[in-house]
């Protein structure tokens, strides 16, 4: 169960709270978005770094205010086939312009490494069964891209035209 | 038509790099098929009843001559030596083997093809008029930006896993061929006072167990922020469209919950964010593109022409064809010409490998080598000069290509059905090979005219029979095929979904019943009135009364 971030394997240094925990004095921590509501102002006095867990059920636009608090925004992928993750990325990278960490989990497999940094995630909690291997192979096998995203790397039309004015 | 440069190139070939590592993966256990599953859906991979299936995109149903003789290829190689066009102008395979599908790809991908987001909950290959860029009442060549639509949608970042699947369809003329209402997105090419061409856009048609009409939620879009647009709609989908029941997934659902007045408000507010900093149309792409879809050097109209008019008095068969299958060219001299993929007793859009060839053939010395595949599941010429028709129409015949009923009754849409498809409840091929038997007497077709009739073999209406003027839909009843009939449904700019005329009827009596419907239809009439004319001028009370007798 690898946790990769900007293409590392990395140690979790989060604890991720449930709704109920105290917590841990000065140590990072995650929490939902429920208990970021009820909560904010303690968390916050603790100085501790801070992340928020979202599913795909939440509203990006309920953490806006706080993501200038977040270090870290962990979006769940309940399965793979669960988009929505997707464009609450790029919400968070382009609308909002958060530069902190954003963390896939959940049901992370290889097949999505593309998309998923393309949106601007750049940490991965990868399914259990999913080798470190396999996934920066799957990687690398496609490079070309025709529409602009949070990664801001060129697309095929801007390639084109920079190319016609050489 | 459009022709890849070196990112569009790069391009297919990673994608087959990347199927091939997935097919090498799931070979080897690495990926469970619960896995696979969306990835091979994603590149047009289905698994069916009794084998896999491949559906290959034809993008807004233009192919090249060269891409024809492939597809021949591919069928003679891979499959049983032939393929079948579909309602979505692609085509597909129903015999291929797993292990061989990343070398059809790779052969695809030799000749400018490909098999991306031919299904899976995806934006799927956009379709347009077949006659696009020949039409004589066309506003501009819609394939200018179905190509530019087919870039952006390819391989989306945000768009891979929607909630179900998505459908965009392109016209740029008031008479509409590419039945844009009803789709998930239809855009229309509007001419404004201003005498600007922009789209008017309609969100939240589709077919399937709940058919609906499109709505219009913006009139005129100004072309260079087309992009922006369509990913605010989607993305305002991606987010609040169901995930938790798929038959309630699609973005019809979402606009009929919210309403088209909060569905627009949505997608206008997400697009307030995006506008600036969206997907940008730039100038120079958008003339990069236009360039490929310039008209051809057209000769001038030849010594010919005389023949062309002598053949038409002196042959009734070849009149008979011309009157079916020849449409009004923007050019003077030229005409379009639909090849008709319904012989009598034949699978509709099915064609062998040797058909595809000689069609290929066909288009080199007779239409520019362009050919354009219909979501009636014909075939189409599109640069045919007139006096070069009865030379076509001989080659033709020859092929079993020739047969004279585009738009009438024999010219049936028919999904896949009970015989090939796992979702389907009855069979729908063997019904319109007799309903064609049935009306098999050209005279009759012509004389009762345009008459679309279409069949689906389930309620998910991949034959569109909820915009059949007559619709047939299989049902099966205590391990019994039935079939339920509707009428008035039309794909055209008014589309309208059909309704249902009463109880079903049974395989033995459902030809019966299309023959009393036509009878009644033959007996009201008004002059020249189509069917649909008549139908909606009477309503369903004669028909009922005709089928069931008077309660």
């Amino acid at each position: 169960m690898a946790l990769l971030k900007d293409g590392k394997i990395i140690e979790d240094r989060w604890t991720h709270l449930d709704d109920d925990s105290a917590a841990p004095e000065g140590k990072p921590v995650t929490v939902s978005l429920a208990r970021w509501r009820n909560d904010s102002e303690n968390l916050k006095a603790s100085g501790a770094p801070l992340g928020i867990r979202l599913t795909g059920a939440d509203d990006v636009e309920d953490i806006a205010d706080a993501l200038e608090n977040l270090q870290l925004v962990a979006i769940a992928f309940p399965a793979f086939t669960d988009g929505r993750g997707y464009s609450m990325a790029r919400i968070l990278r382009e609308r909002y312009g958060y530069a902190g960490e954003i963390r896939a989990t959940g049901n992370v497999l290889c097949d999505q490494a593309s998309l998923m940094t393309r949106c601007g995630f750049d940490a991965f909690d990868l399914a259990p069964h999913v080798s470190v291997d396999d996934w920066f192979e799957v990687l690398s096998l496609v490079d070309v891209q025709y529409q602009p995203a949070a990664d801001r790397r060129p697309t095929a039309a801007q390639l084109r035209h920079a190319s016609c004015l050489q | 038509m459009y022709s890849y440069d070196q990112y569009d190139t790069r391009l297919v070939n990673e994608r087959v790099a990347q199927f091939r590592n997935q097919v090498t993966r799931r070979l080897d256990g690495r990926l469970s098929e619960e896995e696979f599953r969306p990835l091979r859906l994603l590149n047009g991979l289905y698994l069916q009843l009794h084998a896999y299936m491949l559906r290959v995109a034809i993008p807004y149903g233009t192919l090249s001559a060269t891409q024809m003789r492939m597809l021949a290829q591919i069928a003679r190689r891979y499959d049983r030596g032939y393929g079948h066009f579909t309602t979505r102008q692609n085509i597909q395979y129903n015999w291929p083997k797993l292990e061989d599908a990343p070398d059809i790809l790779a052969d695809l991908a030799s000749v400018e093809m490909h098999a991306i987001q031919t299904s899976g909950n995806t934006i799927r290959n956009t379709t347009s008029d077949p006659y696009a860029g020949v039409a004589a009442e066309e506003i501009e060549d819609p394939r200018i930006y179905c190509e530019i639509i087919r870039q952006w949608s390819t391989l989306h970042p945000e768009f891979t896993f929607l909630p179900r699947k998505f459908k965009i369809a392109v016209t740029a003329c008031d008479n509409d061929r590419a039945a844009v209402k009803v789709h998930d997105i239809g855009i229309a090419i509007r001419r404004n006072a201003a005498g600007e061409t922009g789209f008017e856009i309609m969100v939240g048609g589709g077919l399937g167990r709940t058919p609906m009409i499109a709505k219009t939620i913006r009139e005129f879009l100004p072309k260079e922020q087309l992009l922006s647009y369509l990913e605010a709609i989607l993305r305002v989908y991606n987010l609040n469209g169901r995930r938790d029941n798929k038959y309630k997934a699609r973005i019809k659902i979402l606009v009929h919950d919210l309403g088209a007045d909060e569905f627009r408000r949505q997608v206008e507010a997400e697009w307030e964010n995006l506008r600036d900093k969206g997907p940008d149309l730039s100038p120079a792409e958008v003339s990069r593109i236009e360039a490929f879809f310039a008209l051809p050097d057209y000769d001038p109209p030849g010594d010919n022409q005389q023949d062309y008019i002598e053949q038409l008095r002196e042959n009734a068969a070849f009149a008979e064809w011309v009157r079916a299958s020849v449409v009004e060219h923007k050019q003077n001299g030229y005409a379009i010409v639909n090849i008709s993929l319904k012989p009598e007793g034949g699978v509709p859009g099915d064609v062998t490998a040797i058909q595809m060839d000689a069609v290929a053939a066909m288009a080199d010395e007779f239409s520019l080598s362009e050919i354009r595949v219909t979501h009636q599941q014909n075939l189409v010429l599109p640069h045919v000069r007139q006096g070069d028709l009865y030379a076509l129409w001989e080659q033709l015949k020859a092929q079993g290509l020739a047969t004279a009923n585009i738009g009438l009754i024999s010219d049936i849409i028919a999904c896949p059905g009970l015989d090939y498809c796992s979702l389907a409840t009855a069979r729908s091929i063997p019904v319109a090979q007799r309903i064609a038997t049935r009306f098999s007497d050209l005279k009759r077709q012509h004389d009762l005219g345009e008459l679309q009739l279409k069949i689906s073999g389930c309620i998910n209406a991949c034959g569109h029979h909820h915009v059949g003027h007559i619709g047939i839909l299989g049902v099966d009843r205590k391990g019994e095929e039935f079939y339920q009939i509707t009428l008035g449904g039309r794909a055209d700019e008014n589309a309208a979904i059909g309704k249902i005329i009463g109880r079903a009827f049974s395989t033995d009596e459902v030809v019966d019943a299309v023959e009393t419907i036509v009878d009644v239809y033959v007996a009201q009439r008004q002059g020249k009135e189509r069917f649909i004319d008549t139908y909606e001028r009477v309503g369903q009370a004669p028909f009922k009364e005709a089928l069931y007798g008077t309660a």
